[in-house]
């Protein structure tokens, strides 16, 4: 099997190489690239994201054809694509942060900052918080429930279908930190820095 | 709840672990690619390494130490020490460091912080101020390793990081550094009311009550500490045990 991360120049994806390479070590072959022809014709993807969801959707749409391949593989074709942190938010269809951005509109709905509630919750949310699993998920095969993960956000994913909410965590509200429809997969949290219980998430994307 | 985190700090020099006491005289306490992961096997919640030669010699020896470490270790790491420009950051980034602490150039050169939290999203930018206490609840920023004075107030230097995109503070009393007599608790709870963003506490932790009144009185959102951990007196696994035992939300 082969694992495309895709290296589109959205900031820091040196912890996401590392711990893919690690949990797939001798069994899944894992690649670095943006290119066109190998994202066609891996296995999965694992789409990471660094910094604002504007820099993010920008850096995308630079490279010819990655979006409309992307679109393909993970929703025409309805193969395995994990999306994490700014790579879960841009399945939506609009990101308010740095400037309104049109996201990649894969499951309806906005990312708008954190209530902050006047400074009573300092934002980033930086840390580890526990996970409330919402429905039953491939993502948390042999997860407990509220487990904990690392996250690093300001902004939250908010779909207009709460169906596709697989895992939530609470920070001044409900914030969703994980979805999942069809092989659509997308965590908030950073399994790649989330200790032993991350790299098991990692575990079970590789295992699908 | 998002827990309150425990940061052992590695401060390193030559490729070793030391640890000195006010920043000057130094101690051996060993590898830093081991002993970051006995720490993060032994449940910390991130790894801090400081490189304190960085400023004067070159930085091929902390970028091989993140390399190695990133490999092992699955929590996120953070590197300071020494860096002045995007290319220092681009660098640890890609050694694989999750964050990177500013010191001295946060100082000289604002538009570090600002153009680094730009780049790579404030999540990554951490500024570490060293403060010292000049009068009765006033603090002055100090710089290179706390040699100097800048006239600068604490409270306005925090807010300002903030405005110009750090992601969080880490704040470390030079006065209480290496004294194990415990933090700063005015100076934390005074950056912590007027800033929005997390405040890791750093500068003198001796016993596991000092982590405590660091969170519960100082309002830290984590605790960073290195002597108590180095020398064995603690390990991670009993400073949670301890602050749970207080109430106090950490991840077990």
């Amino acid at each position: 099997m082969n694992v495309t991360i895709v290296d589109y120049q959205s900031g820091n994806i040196s912890s996401v190489i590392n711990s893919f390479t690690e949990v797939a070590k001798g069994k899944v072959k894992i690649e670095v690239t943006s290119e066109i022809n190998k994202i066609k014709s891996c296995d999965k993807i694992v789409l990471p994201g660094q910094g604002s969801f504007k820099s993010c959707v920008d850096s995308l749409n630079k490279i010819s054809g990655l979006v409309e391949t992307l679109k393909d593989f993970a929703i025409t074709n309805k193969k395995p694509l994990l999306g994490i942190c700014v790579g879960l938010q841009m399945f939506a269809d609009i990101g308010y942060e740095e400037a309104e951005t049109k996201g990649l509109g894969w499951i309806s709905g906005k990312v708008s900052k954190i209530d902050n509630q006047n400074g009573k919750f300092k934002l980033p949310h930086i840390g580890w918080n526990e996970i409330e699993i919402q429905k039953e998920s491939k993502m948390f095969k042999d997860i407990k429930n509220k487990s904990h993960m690392y996250f690093v956000h300001s902004y939250e994913f908010i779909p207009e279908d709460n169906s596709i909410i697989s895992a939530t965590t609470n920070y001044s509200s409900k914030i969703v930190c994980a979805v999942e429809r069809d092989n659509l997969f997308g965590t908030q949290f950073h399994p790649e820095k989330s200790d032993k219980i991350g790299l098991k998430v990692i575990d079970n994307f590789l295992n699908l | 709840m998002l827990k309150n985190r425990i940061i052992p700090c590695l401060d390193v020099k030559d490729g070793r672990v030391v640890k000195g006491i006010n920043f000057v005289e130094l101690k051996d306490a060993g590898d830093p690619v081991e002993q970051a992961k006995i720490y993060s096997d032994g449940g910390a919640d991130e790894i801090c390494f400081l490189d304190i030669t960085a400023s004067n010699e070159n930085r091929e020896t902390i970028i091989d130490i993140v390399k190695k470490t990133a490999k092992e270790c699955f929590v996120p790491l953070t590197v300071g020490g020494g860096v002045r420009t995007i290319q220092n950051i681009t660098d640890l980034l890609l050694a694989g460091a999750d964050k990177v602490s500013i010191n001295t150039a946060a100082v000289k050169n604002i538009d570090l912080v600002k153009e680094s939290s730009k780049k790579f999203g404030s999540q990554c930018i951490v500024v570490a101020i060293d403060a010292k206490k000049v009068s009765e609840n006033k603090w002055e920023v100090f710089t290179h390793g706390g040699r100097n004075k800048t006239g600068i107030d604490v409270v306005d230097f925090a807010k300002k990081v903030e405005e110009n995109g750090a992601g969080e503070i880490l704040l470390t009393s030079m006065d209480k550094d290496g004294t194990k007599s415990g933090y700063d608790v005015d100076l934390l709870k005074t950056i912590t009311n007027n800033t929005n963003i997390p405040v890791i506490a750093s500068g003198g932790v001796g016993t596991l009550d000092h982590l405590y009144d660091g969170i519960v009185k100082g309002g830290a959102s984590a605790v960073l500490a290195a002597s108590i951990f180095h020398y064995g007196e603690f390990k991670i696994k009993d400073a949670k045990e301890y602050l749970n035992s207080k109430n106090v939300s950490v991840r077990l």
